[in-house]
């Protein structure tokens, strides 16, 4: 059995995004919101986020919190007017091979099981 | 008579490592070298204003009472992440212009050294299953999962970002680390700064790199430190001594704001609307432009953060904050010096204090008291700090006219 690791990733066919819209502006929220923070609208409706985008920004870390493994692309993708965050995976984690600019697409991979064995699946962004 | 608000006295202490000083320590050296260089005393505070971040429920407005006078005025306690200090001075020349209390004292202070890596996030423990928790329903913590919590990497991404968005073609690396050179160069002439080494551009580009492109030297260095303020109306001023009316200097705009919301505010903080927000209401309040200012003693928690601030606080054309820096403008000896103090990188950066701490140094530049570093003629400076959350503080300060 999979579990996504945020449940804004929907495994589902297709692993792709799903974010909050507000039914009164259109702004898209990915975490549970009690009101629009653009707008103060109450009512949401779950969209499909694009999962292709160029990346806007990143870092390479190379120091982090104990535990996680170093070093990583962090990145935010504009998914056709979505920004979203994400790993950078699936490419080498150096300024060479990471390119501000650069098309990529929505993948998922394993984060590891549970006691019960169920799996947690994450999702990333890898070179288009 | 007029309802301006004027910064009276003020003093920040050495940053560095302060072992065997606490919280409270520095915070009482801050505010009575404050009221001694105001020649005033506790007994004359109608306000006290105060912030601590790493101890913020404990009440730090009380416990400095306890140490250098209980006279019973209203404390308030205040925390707005990076942006505290700014936020307690806020809050003293608010009570004032409300006409509450003709003087305040406003105090920041941090014990930081040694402090390591901060981020934004928690990595609480999960539990043995994966079960959804928070409102992102995560069955494990996403930092390094899904991007990263820590402020050297959130900043690394900031800054990452204004390139992308201005068609950058050079080396950011570079660039940046450029940025970190000019700041622990002009700490060479600051005695209070945390370090005051000259580092050459290799030594930086060469150091740790902690979240590319920002390597250790161009990130806020972690200290002890505490600055406080003692500002009074223009009313009560007017009744003081030459010497006193000779060296306060104006608070020609104090401005607070926070993040409206923006689209891509929830993935990466927007630190770009709120601060040229709070520059523009800055501005109109004192009644001057950037091309009046001397000095600035902007955010620059990361190199990578600097850059964004010369936009956003427009010092430069929009969009053009990569040739503005190249043009050597903000070098102590270009047209409008950026971080004389040395910076948060190399001054330091007690998160508390910080937003005192830079208007002590362009206190010290108005007053003409600026020492080796002073920045002749300076007439008019700004001081910026942001907070994540987010809380952004400029004020615009003014020299006593003669």
């Amino acid at each position: 059995m999979q579990v996504p690791l945020v449940d804004y990733l929907v495994l589902d066919g297709e692993p792709h995004l799903v974010a909050h819209e507000c039914t009164s502006c259109g702004a898209r929220f990915f975490d549970r919101r009690n009101a629009c923070a653009s707008c103060g609208g109450t009512e949401f409706r779950p969209v499909d986020v694009p999962t292709e985008g160029v990346l806007e920004a990143y870092t390479i870390v190379s120091f982090a919190a104990p535990g996680v493994p170093v070093p990583f692309v962090a990145g935010i993708v504009d998914c056709e007017g979505t920004s979203v965050r994400g790993n950078v995976i699936n490419v080498e984690p150096d300024p060479e091979h990471v390119i501000l600019g650069m098309k990529v697409k929505l993948t998922t991979f394993p984060i590891g099981t549970d006691t019960e064995g169920t799996e947690a699946v994450g999702y990333g962004f890898e070179p288009a | 008579m007029s309802d301006d608000v004027w910064i009276l006295g003020i003093h920040m202490t050495k940053f560095g490592k302060h072992p065997d000083l606490d919280t409270v320590d520095l915070a009482s050296e801050a505010a009575l070298g404050a009221l001694s260089d105001a020649q005033v005393t506790m007994r004359d505070m109608g306000v006290l204003a105060a912030g601590n971040l790493m101890a913020a429920a404990a009440g730090i407005g009380q416990q400095l009472q306890k140490q250098i006078g209980q006279t019973g005025i209203p404390v308030f306690n205040v925390a707005n992440a990076c942006a505290t200090g700014a936020t307690a001075l806020r809050t003293a020349v608010m009570a004032i212009k409300a006409g509450e209390a003709d003087f305040g004292l406003a105090v920041g202070v941090e014990k930081l050294a040694g402090a390591g890596l901060l981020s934004g996030g928690t990595r609480k423990q999960g539990d043995h299953t994966f079960t959804p928790h928070g409102r992102y329903g995560a069955v494990v913590p996403v930092d390094g999962r899904i991007g990263t919590e820590t402020m050297p990497g959130v900043f690394a991404q900031v800054g990452m970002q204004y390139l992308f968005e201005h068609q950058y073609s050079g080396t950011p690396f570079e660039l940046f680390a450029r940025i970190s050179e000019k700041n622990h160069s002009h700490s060479t002439l600051n005695p209070l700064a945390a370090y005051t080494k000259k580092m050459s551009l290799e030594q930086i580009m060469g150091d740790v790199m902690i979240a590319y492109p920002n390597t250790r030297p161009m990130c806020s260095a972690n200290c002890d430190g505490a600055a406080a303020a003692v500002v009074v109306s223009d009313a009560k001023l007017k009744t003081l001594s030459k010497e006193q009316q000779r060296r306060a200097v104006k608070v020609a705009a104090s401005i607070l704001t926070s993040d409206p919301w923006e689209e891509a505010c929830q993935v990466l903080p927007d630190v770009n609307t709120l601060t040229r927000n709070a520059a523009t209401q800055a501005y109109e309040q004192a009644g001057v432009g950037p091309e009046d200012l001397d000095l600035v003693e902007l955010h620059d928690c990361f190199a990578t953060a600097e850059l964004v601030h010369y936009d956003n606080l427009q010092l430069c054309e929009p969009g053009g904050a990569v040739d503005y820096f190249e043009s050597g403008t903000t070098w102590r000896d270009g047209s409008l010096p950026v971080n004389v103090s040395g910076g948060l990188e190399s001054k330091g950066h007690p998160i508390a204090a910080t937003g005192i701490a830079n208007i002590w140094e362009i206190c010290q530049h108005l007053r003409g008291e600026g020492g080796d570093r002073q920045i002749e003629g300076a007439k008019v400076g700004l001081a910026h700090v942001i907070g994540l959350g987010s809380a952004c503080g400029v004020h615009i300060l003014e020299k006593a006219a003669a």
